[in-house]
């Protein structure tokens, strides 16, 4: 395992200039006399890289996935992306009038495939997550993870090379999380898409990311970082999982006491 | 320092996938919408009430505590109705009742949902027209009966005046209300998924607000069927060919309270056919695939 952590300068430049999504001074306010919910952050993420951002509930991580989606505008700073991105939440959110194909189908067609091609294309990208049979079923049929599934499937489905995940596995239990970690990790791999994934599930990060981002609350700033090697997604049990996420866990309760005060 | 087996998560497919498999096969059980049998017991079951009010309006009749003329027996409603079909006028009534108010029916749908679909999405022009279009919801539709005869005469214009008018503000406002309620993630979703305007419109607002709009389209029926008795009552003419309001009508020139009571079994009749046939199972189709029921 290779790791590199808060010695390096935080927030540094990727290589040569080349990146897939680059946040540039970031600042957002709901509201004019508002808190600032997030203060001046920066970030590079490389093309195909996979990243994770953890932090305090309410500390912006939503916030800041949402501005990057363009679902809101930032009050100053710039966001670049390669592409628009496409954005996963913590619910599959997928429409109940519509079976698991169907809704796949529907991001093909507004991502403007010919129709002709969409249910075969649908089919492969329910393949692609072990969900083939799954195509006639409707979302209440299927279980949480399975529909989890469909919402990667449904994003893949855009074709677009950056994922941002919305603490996508937040609401499963363990064994189907662990499940969903190999089966991220080998989409990952396959499409060589460009991943921000936001997590307060220090572990999930640590094992699933090539680089974790710890955010501070209250103004949410990125603080620290953690370079992670090594082959994905790491063993949970693995103890160097174990001792990096209570290295990070650590930081994160010291930022967490901070506001004891 | 790790070692080769701490690292050990290069992942297997042909594993990873039956677990998987397995996991999904647990997890979701068989499950199966209604039996014909429950769904032939759900139809009949408005029988057995009807039943219990013929038995009890039997009795009352047999008390005499009437004269046959004010409370006719079962029998004596039936006869009459026998009578006018006898005379091809209760099954043209019957028919023609029904056409015009699915007729009126349609073009209220057709009006009333680019109407909602603007309203809904739009809020300043919700903020104009809004209140216009409750008022007009609350408005009984019989008060326009005589101004569509003033405009229009004892003509078809005048009841479809009628049945337009009582059932749009409803449909309108059951797809307003619809929209309102659509989970802001499904809106969220189609933002991301790059959907705008009309196919927006078709393919995720309407849909998502589709039990709300049914509701509309329930209470826009009954409306129209209302209105349409209401319209038939007042505007007898035989230009306008035979109805259930008319047949209704008479009955009470004729004094022939055997007849009143049927025609008024017929309305109620077809309100309850119609419940049956079409929105009962639309509503319950429509709980069932959104998992909403089992
Ligand atoms: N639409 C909004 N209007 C006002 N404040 C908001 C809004 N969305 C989020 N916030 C505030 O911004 C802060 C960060 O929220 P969020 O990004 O959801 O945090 P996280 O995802 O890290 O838990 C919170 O204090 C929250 O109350
Ligand atoms: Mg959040």
């Amino acid at each position: 395992m290779t790791l590199t952590s808060g010695a390096h300068p935080v927030q540094q430049r990727a290589d040569e200039g080349e990146f897939s999504v680059r946040i540039e001074h970031v600042v957002k306010q709901f509201t004019a006399d508002g808190p600032i919910v997030l203060d001046d952050v920066s970030l590079d993420v490389r093309p195909g890289e996979f990243v994770s951002l953890v932090g305090a509930s309410g500390c912006g991580k939503s916030t800041l996935l949402n501005l990057i989606a363009r679902l809101d505008t930032q009050t100053s700073g710039t966001i670049e992306t390669l592409g628009a991105p496409t954005l996963m939440f913590q619910e599959a959110a997928l429409f109940p009038w519509l079976t698991a194909g169907r809704n796949v189908e529907l991001a093909l067609r507004f991502s403007n495939v010919p129709r002709s091609e969409r249910k075969a294309r649908a089919q492969e990208l329910l393949a692609l997550v072990h969900l083939e049979r799954s195509y006639d079923q409707r979302p209440h049929e299927l279980s949480g993870g399975m529909r989890q599934r469909v919402a990667i499937a449904r994003a893949l489905a855009q074709g677009r090379s950056i994922l941002l995940m919305d603490e996508p596995f937040a609401a499963l239990d363990a064994i189907t999380r662990d499940f969903l970690h190999e089966e991220l990790t080998r989409i990952w791999l396959e499409t060589g898409m460009t991943i921000i994934f936001v997590t307060h599930n220090v572990r999930e990060a640590v094992r699933l990311s090539q680089r974790v981002l710890l955010m501070s609350s209250r103004p949410g700033r990125i603080i620290n970082e953690w370079n992670i090697g090594g082959h994905k997604p790491w063993r949970l049990d693995s103890p160097d999982v174990a001792h990096l996420a209570s290295e990070i866990t650590d930081e994160l309760r010291k930022e967490i006491i901070r506001h004891a005060n | 320092m790790p070692t080769d087996e701490q690292i050990s998560a290069e992942v297997r497919p042909s594993d990873l996938s039956q677990l998987e498999a397995g996991l999904d096969a647990l997890e979701t059980g068989g499950r199966q919408g209604p039996s014909v049998k429950t769904l032939f017991a759900r139809a009949l079951s408005p029988l057995i009430a009807i039943g219990v009010i013929i038995i009890i309006w039997q009795i009352i009749f047999y008390l005499q505590l009437q004269p046959d003329y004010v409370i006719p027996g079962p029998r004596q409603v039936w006869d009459a109705l026998a009578n006018q079909a006898e005379q091809q006028i209760l099954w043209q009534s019957t028919l023609n009742s029904i056409r015009r108010a699915a007729q009126g029916f349609i073009i209220a749908v057709i009006i009333a949902t680019p109407i909602g679909l603007a309203l809904g999405l739009n809020s300043k022009l919700r903020a104009v027209f809004g209140p216009i279009l409750t008022g007009l919801q609350v408005l009984p539709s019989v008060a326009w009966v005589p101004a569509a005869i003033i405009w229009f005469g004892l003509s078809d214009a005048t009841i479809y005046t009628v049945i337009l008018l009582g059932a749009v503000p409803s449909i309108a406002n059951g797809l307003i209300a619809g929209m309102d309620q659509i989970p802001p993630i499904y809106l969220r979703v189609g933002q991301i998924l790059g959907a705008k305007g009309l196919p927006r419109a078709w393919r995720i607002v309407l849909p998502a607000s589709w039990p709300g709009y049914l509701a509309g389209l329930e209470q826009g029926w009954a409306f129209a069927w209302r209105s349409l008795m209401a319209a038939e009552l007042i505007a007898v003419s035989p230009a306008l060919g035979p109805g259930l309001g008319q047949m209704l009508d008479t009955g009470r020139t004729l004094g022939d309270m055997a007849l009143v009571l049927g025609s008024i079994g017929m309305i109620m009749a077809v309100g309850i056919l119609v419940e049956r046939v079409v929105f009962s199972p639309l509503r319950q189709r429509t709980l069932r695939n959104r998992g909403l029921i089992r």
